[in-house]
């Protein structure tokens, strides 16, 4: 079966600061990993390097298929409601978003801007499934989340794994992955 | 085509005036230079004829400069470059639909507010014609030298504001010359290398653009 992740010999370099590496990645279809460590390791730096937003100081990333990536970012327009800032995107992606498992079907009038930092993470993840894209890679998605959203996410991200969809999860926070690989960053630290 | 009808689609509704987000600053900034030049200079209807149409043209200038700081910005900071990077939509397709909603948004309108700028002024209906055509010609340049210059800025934050004003003003003087000069020397040859000018610009921008949008994201 062909890895949806194979990255070798990644360094990753922030201004002048070696954050972490050399290390190696290989991720399958329907495998998750959880990266951990500490504040301003480089978990996000190692997201962004495989999803193509930075370039590793060193080594390279194969990636096959598409991935879809969710950050601190919300890229909804603020000033809009809710219903017409993922209108955008579902233009865009073409894909459904099941607004009412999210609990975002009785938000649909509310500005953006108005929104809760936990219904924010609702509204991102609807962006992510409404991609439709293959692979996920999460950056923190649990920030914010009440415990159910938490039990969501973790069921969002085992059925996304079950058809055959590889997923990186980077959070501090524990977070319930079967069968998922762990990765400490620290042990990997320049 | 449905990625580029979506995109043109929602940079008109924050972009053009009158609409949610967009405003009419530019067009009153204009309108109000063009009211308030002939207070400030006597009111002399040879030395306003004569000087009229070059006072459009820095107005001109001047009102395409103030939309720039929300032009890439606020995209790039909430993420939308990043989420239409993972769906593989190149930087050069989106600022090149920027690019066409900005110009639609001030391009059009201040040629409409040209012609009650002209009556302030007292221009003639030849000078007039000059001042409209150059314009059409001159304002695609702006607009894609403005677009160069968000999408320099991008890496800067707040600062990038000043200096994004103190950029376009050289670059802006090609413009200038040529598309405020064919009003001295009464030919349309001016228009035309503005026109020629604009057209470099234009090509030029989206891939300007998406290239300092991508290195904005390595900083």
């Amino acid at each position: 079966m062909q890895a949806a992740l194979t990255a070798t010999g990644l360094v990753c370099r922030r201004g002048d600061r070696l954050l972490w590496g050399p290390l190696e990645l290989a991720l399958a279809p329907g495998q998750a990993l959880h990266l951990t460590g500490p504040n301003g390791i480089g978990k996000t730096s190692l997201l962004r390097i495989a999803a193509g937003l930075l370039r590793p100081f060193a080594g390279a990333v194969e990636r096959s298929g598409a991935f879809a990536l969710l950050d601190g970012a919300l890229a909804l327009d603020e000033h809009q409601p809710l219903d017409a800032a993922l209108a955008f995107w579902r233009r865009m992606d073409g894909g459904p978003m099941p607004l009412e498992r999210l609990g975002l079907h009785t938000l649909l009038d509310v500005p953006v801007r108005y929104l809760s930092t936990g219904q924010r993470k609702r509204a991102a993840l609807a962006r992510l499934i409404g991609q439709g894209a293959r692979h996920w890679l999460l950056d923190e998605p649990l920030n914010g989340l009440d415990d159910a959203g938490v039990a969501l996410v973790e069921t969002l991200i085992a059925e996304r794994r079950a058809q055959g969809g590889a997923v990186i999860v980077a959070s501090h926070q524990p977070i319930a992955l079967d069968g998922a690989a762990v990765m400490d960053l620290r042990t990997h630290a320049a | 085509m449905r990625v580029a009808a979506t995109l043109l689609r929602r940079d008109l509704a924050t972009l053009l005036p009158g609409r949610q987000g967009g405003t009419l600053l530019p067009l009153l900034f204009f309108l109000a230079v063009a009211m308030l030049y002939p207070f400030a200079v006597g009111p002399d209807p040879q030395l306003l004829a004569r000087t009229g149409g070059g006072v459009i043209w820095v107005a001109a200038l001047l009102a395409a400069i103030l939309p720039l700081d929300r032009l890439l910005a606020s995209d790039f900071q909430s993420g939308f470059f990043d989420q239409w990077a993972m769906r593989g939509i190149a930087e050069e397709l989106v600022v090149a639909i920027r690019l066409l909603a900005h110009w639609l948004s001030f391009g059009p309108p201040l040629m409409l507010a040209a012609l009650p700028a002209a009556a302030l002024l007292g221009l003639d209906g030849r000078t007039l014609a000059i001042v409209e055509l150059g314009l059409l010609a001159g304002t695609p340049g702006l607009a894609a030298i403005g677009i160069i210059i968000a999408a320099l800025t991008l890496g800067l934050r707040s600062a990038g504001m000043a200096l994004a004003g103190l950029l376009l003003i050289p670059l802006a003087v090609p413009l200038l010359v040529f598309g405020a000069g064919a009003l001295s020397t009464g030919g349309t040859s001016g228009v035309a290398l503005c026109g020629a000018i604009s057209l470099v610009l234009v090509a030029l921008a989206p891939f300007a653009g998406g290239a300092a949008i991508r290195a904005a994201r390595e900083s």
